[in-house]
């Protein structure tokens, strides 16, 4: 019975997952005969990529709204404010200034829908979010796929399929590549270190826990404790819910932007598509869970997460002469760690109640 | 069944499917060979669709698990393959193996889902997606002999599309078909059909049945009057998953192809959405509400494929089809915590 009690308790520890992720990693790294600078490289490029994307799903979990897979609606209205940037040729700074504008209103209205519904669906957050993130998929592919050229008129005609009606599936970024990544870039020997954009995403990093300390943070951490007493002290816990997720939309529009200004390329109907998964799974690696977060499991997770994500390709080439059972391994990693979350923490939270 | 009334879904697609039909009349489009389609189409999906019944109505809410299911399905099948079984024999034999395999798997997804229980679909979700790259591994890796099921040349193991074309393609489309002038009416696979349905509908008329219901009505409520919750779910969760078994096998021999991989990801959704177009609530369903959704939305599916070539524009199928798909599961959502059916 002891044995049984200290095995659960350390499966609920917040380092067992971190613990399995570097071991993982370890022997990962270690058959796949990368060298150790090409790894640090490569985990310091996904960690400014992917950085305010994982940041911004601390908040909903704060507010007891579990993990916002709708974060690709925040990166789908990014998107679509790059694309009409694009499609008037707005270039240079100002298209980008432009671009940062539009996206971040749709983002509010965005959310500010997205906050409305799941306050309809109190307890069924997560997977509300799962069906809202695939419904503006297939919104957002019927305006560029379909839409664009059809109804609405465009005047760069560089970006649109042959057929004169659609974008095109990849869109360069020339005029705003690595703009701001260049800015502050540190070199000891072979490893880079991108000063700026590490600033950056550590800001955005500070800007989180300021508002986690504000009245408002309060408020929102009283939200995920108990709906029903902070409804009692006079807390609009709806309202509350609504801006966690305005705030969590506007953060995943600029984490997108740095993925995508950092890729330089635009994958319309794919960038956005694994951003959920990915994120979220790279959070719960650093040791948060279903309902609680901390701004240092997002850090400690992306890099976590991605060292494993970057090695076990060539890990299974070596190991089994087939880098496709690396991809897999990938694959699973990611959505099995969403999968035992969830299972390990409902399972408590059936056990309490 | 005495209460049905039209809800605002199927009133909406109806209206699509009508506008659909009228636009490939102008169109010139054939409307019997649609027709003989749409009968292929409701049996093929439509088997997928029953599947959920079971889990529905033990209160373990709408199966995104699907998957779990129909990798079962998939490894029968491909078992039958490897062996060389051709004919009825050979779909006989898959639909064994699939009945032994989804039995295991169905057994420990229900121990799971037992330990989730209220939150069934989430955990669906992400036990059905991690799953299949699990199963990526069994797929490259299992010593498979047959050499028209793997890669030809460079790849290894085996391929993402196995023809039937030698095993048993089309063999239930085939079977009995009654032609009336252009009308073409496929009695074995209809047969089939009937026959799970009469299963799952003689099934809630048992004891164990009728338990299944009462767990899904009122968990608290069965327990005091001496039901096993936790076994009354888990026997509801293997049934499920063996009908899932069975529907990729009649999907797999009417489709033409075994199609593994990372095909059975986006498998669960529409099948959802096809029951909650019948007039699911999430809650206890009847055989005809999936039924009746299949062939609603499979209709208009077969529908808007030929109209949308003809309007150029061919990937506009594919976006309704996915719009619509997650559009009435998003409505389900909200309709069923308004009602407060779910706790």
């Amino acid at each position: 019975m002891r044995i049984k009690e200290e095995a659960s308790r350390l499966l609920d520890s917040e380092y067992m997952v971190p613990a399995i992720f570097i071991i993982l990693s370890y022997f990962a790294w270690q058959f796949s005969g990368l060298t150790g600078s090409f790894v640090f490289n490569q985990v310091v490029t996904r960690f400014i990529r992917d950085g305010i994307l994982v940041l911004s799903l601390i908040i909903p979990v704060v507010a007891g709204m579990g993990l916002n897979f709708a974060i690709t609606v925040g990166a789908m209205a990014i998107q679509t404010a790059l694309l009409i940037v694009i499609a008037y040729q707005v270039e240079g700074i100002k298209g980008i200034l432009l671009a940062i504008i539009i996206g971040v209103l749709l983002s509010l209205v965005l959310g500010y829908v997205i906050g409305r519904i799941l306050n309809r669906v109190k307890g069924k957050e997560m997977i509300t979010t799962i069906i809202i993130g695939f419904l503006f998929n297939s919104i957002y592919q019927l305006i560029f796929l379909v839409g664009f050229g059809t109804f609405i008129p465009v005047a760069n005609k560089e970006i649109i399929l042959t057929r004169g009606i659609g974008v095109r599936n990849t869109v360069d970024l020339g005029m705003y590549r690595n703009t701001i990544d260049k800015l502050g870039l540190f070199k000891i020997g072979e490893l880079e270190i991108p000063l700026f954009m590490i600033i950056i995403v550590l800001l955005f990093a500070a800007i989180i826990f300021y508002i986690l300390h504000t009245r408002f943070g309060q408020e929102v951490k009283a939200v995920g404790s108990n709906m029903q007493t902070s409804e009692i002290l006079g807390i609009n816990t709806d309202m509350i819910r609504i801006k966690v997720m305005i705030l969590s939309t506007i953060l995943a529009a600029f984490g997108q932007l740095a993925y995508l200004q950092n890729i330089g390329m635009f994958d319309v109907y794919t960038a956005h598509m694994n951003a959920d998964i990915i994120s979220c799974a790279a959070l719960l690696a650093g040791g948060a869970s279903i309902k609680k977060a901390r701004i240092r499991h997002a850090l400690m997770g992306i890099f976590l997460f991605h060292t494993l994500f970057i090695v076990s390709p060539q890990a299974g080439q070596n190991l089994f002469n087939n880098a496709a059972l690396g991809e897999y391994f990938r694959s699973f990693v990611a959505y099995g760690t969403i999968a035992l979350a969830l299972i390990i923490n409902i399972k408590n939270e059936n056990k309490f109640s | 069944m005495k209460n049905y009334r039209l809800k605002p879904p199927q009133i909406i697609i109806s209206a699509f499917l009508i506008l659909l039909i009228g636009l490939s009349y102008i169109l010139h489009m054939d409307l019997v060979v649609l027709m003989n389609e749409s009968m292929v189409k409701l049996v093929m999906n439509g088997v997928l669709v029953l599947s959920l019944i079971p889990m529905l109505n033990v209160g373990a809410g709408m199966n995104f698990g699907l998957p779990v299911g129909i990798i079962g399905g998939l490894v029968g099948m491909c078992l039958a393959v490897n062996f060389r079984m051709t004919g009825f024999y050979g779909f006989f034999m898959a639909i064994l193996f699939t009945l032994m395999i989804c039995t295991l798997l169905g057994w420990i997804y229900g121990l799971i889902l037992n330990r989730v229980k209220g939150r069934e679909e989430i955990a669906g979700i992400f036990i059905g997606f991690s799953f299949i790259p699990l199963m990526n591994y069994f797929w490259t890796l299992a010593p498979f002999q047959n050499r028209e099921m793997l890669y030809p040349i460079g790849g290894q193991g085996l391929r993402p599309k196995i023809s039937l074309e030698n095993y048993f393609n089309h063999i239930l489309d085939n079977y009995g078909l009654i032609s009336i002038g252009n009308i073409e009416i496929p009695v074995g696979l209809i047969v089939i059909f009937a026959i799970i349905c009469l299963f799952l509908y003689l099934y809630f008329r048992t004891k164990i049945g009728r338990a299944t219901i009462a767990v899904g009505e009122n968990e608290a409520f069965a327990k005091l009057s001496g039901i096993n919750i936790s076994q009354t779910r888990l026997i509801a969760i293997i049934i499920s998953t063996i009908i899932a078994g069975f529907g990729i096998c009649i999907y797999a021999q009417s489709y033409g192809f075994i199609q593994l991989y990372d095909e059975p990801l986006s498998m669960a959704f529409p099948a959802v959405s096809a029951i909650l177009i019948g007039g699911s609530t999430g809650k206890k369903t009847f055989i005809f509400e999936a039924i009746l959704g299949t062939y609603l939305l499979q209709s208009m599916y077969l529908l808007s494929v030929p109209i949308a070539n003809e309007i150029l524009v061919p990937e506009l199928t594919e976006i309704l089809r996915t719009f619509i798909t997650y559009g009435i599961i998003l409505y389900a959502l909200l309709v069923r915590e308004r009602r407060g059916i779910y706790s």
